[in-house]
């Protein structure tokens, strides 16, 4: 079967259908790869939050190591207001570069390629930016539209741009991570495919590729996670710190 | 050549599973909504889980563990330091006590020297003093036994040559002149006997 590449982010049903009103909610495989990269993550950073001994064991210094990362990018970019909203950039992070990771095992699915996931999370960080900076500076917030030190005459068609700008950011955000983990996967997908038709003949170069590709797709899936944060830091950072 | 083949094969076999791919695929499942409310369901239950797990249990316990681990560092530093000068002061306090203890012996060494010349040289004064009182008395006795040692000889010569000549003229001669004679003869030669 020279399979469809786009098969394996087809989503089904895993046992029976669960029904709540109109909306189904059936467990799914998107749901049990969602569940395995929130308990592989919340295993990892238990072990390496339980012992504190002065000479961090692997899976202590790998927590620590992750948890000054993260800490180090939010202070970097967003500054030490953003500290109360540290716990959820670090899930944040873990969630997607977790998904995306488990998604690079063959035979799995990647939770992130699927951009209902993908606009869930952008579009939920786009409303908690846009109600923290309309907590932080009431109507002032708005000030963010118009940047200063721009002339008068042009400054109908830059706060159009700027308005635009600031509301396809989730969209920005969501297709970004959606996109690059679709492309990456279908890609690997039809090389594997290629491998396959090609036979022992010819199926060595795509299989190189594919090599080639699955360390380019793991460079992608810890990438894109760090993309996803650090946007989210930024627009945090917007909101937290009016610069215009 | 047969690499030529190899790679039109190639190509061609891309470009006709690309065909059977275009001929298969029914748009992406991505959008087909039928599970939508399913992901949003679960992928808010998971990540609120995920989130509340780690903001409440999990990321405090690491944060914590650090700044115990910072601060436990620079506890050890500093007592590491203070060790340290505790450790200098010691030294100097041990090189100071080796220094005096140094010059105490020198000293004490210097004192028993002179102490123990002090007393050479007193004893021999003592000596010498006695042998020279010992020496002045010996002397004092050789002149008073020089003086007296021409008297007594002229007496002795005064009694013997009396009774030599009473002996030879068995004549009684008076001392008196024997003594004149005598004294006489000794003035005379007193020089060549006594070598004064």
């Amino acid at each position: 079967m020279a399979a469809n590449p786009m098969t394996q982010f087809n989503v089904y049903r895993i046992g029976p259908e669960i029904k709540v009103g109109a909306f189904d909610i059936s467990f799914t495989n998107a749901s049990l790869f969602m569940i395995i990269s929130t308990l592989a993550i919340l295993i990892i950073f238990n072990l390496g939050s339980k012992k504190n001994s002065l000479l961090p064991n692997k899976i202590q210094l790998l927590a620590e190591l992750s948890y000054t990362f993260v800490s180090k990018m939010i202070s970097d970019t967003a500054g030490l207001k953003a500290k109360p909203y540290f716990a959820f950039i670090f899930s944040l992070f873990m969630f997607v570069l977790f998904c995306n990771m488990f998604g690079m095992i063959p035979y799995t699915f990647t939770v992130t390629s699927h951009i209902i996931v993908t606009f869930v999370l952008a579009a939920f960080i786009f409303i908690g930016v846009t109600v923290i900076g309309f907590i932080k500076h009431g109507f002032g917030y708005l000030k963010l539209f118009v940047p200063s030190g721009v002339p008068a005459v042009l400054l109908p068609l830059i706060v159009v741009i700027e308005i635009i700008s600031y509301l396809s950011r989730p969209v920005s955000l969501s297709v970004r991570l959606f996109a690059n983990m679709m492309a990456g996967h279908t890609m690997m997908k039809v090389f594997g495919g290629f491998v396959i038709s090609l036979g022992i003949v010819g199926g060595w170069l795509p299989l190189s590729f594919s090599v080639a590709l699955t360390g380019l797709e793991i460079l992608v899936a810890f990438l894109q996670a760090y993309v996803f944060a650090i946007l989210t830091c930024i627009y945090l950072n917007d909101a937290l710190n009016l610069h215009h | 050549m047969i690499k030529k083949i190899y790679f039109q094969s190639i190509f061609f076999s891309f470009l006709f599973s690309l065909e059977a791919f275009a001929a298969e695929s029914g748009g992406m499942p991505q959008l087909n909504p039928e599970f939508w409310v399913s992901q949003i369901f679960w992928l808010i239950l998971t990540f609120g889980i995920l989130y509340i797990v780690l903001s409440k249990l999990i990321l405090p316990k690491i944060s914590n563990n650090l700044e115990t681990r910072k601060s436990q560092i620079l506890e050890n530093i500093e007592a590491a330091e203070k060790q340290r000068e505790d450790s200098e002061i010691k030294l100097k306090e041990y090189e100071e006590i080796v220094s005096k203890s140094k010059l105490e012996a020198k000293n004490i060494f210097n004192q028993a020297r002179e102490k123990a010349l002090k007393d050479i040289n007193a004893k021999r004064e003592v000596l010498d003093k006695q042998i020279d009182e010992e020496i002045s008395k010996a002397e004092k006795e050789i002149n008073t036994l020089r003086k007296s040692a021409p008297e007594k000889i002229n007496t002795i010569a005064i009694e013997t040559s009396s009774d030599l000549i009473q002996k030879l003229i068995g004549a009684e001669v008076n001392n008196s002149s024997i003594s004149a004679i005598v004294d006489d003869l000794s003035k005379r030669n007193g020089d060549k006997y006594y070598g004064n």
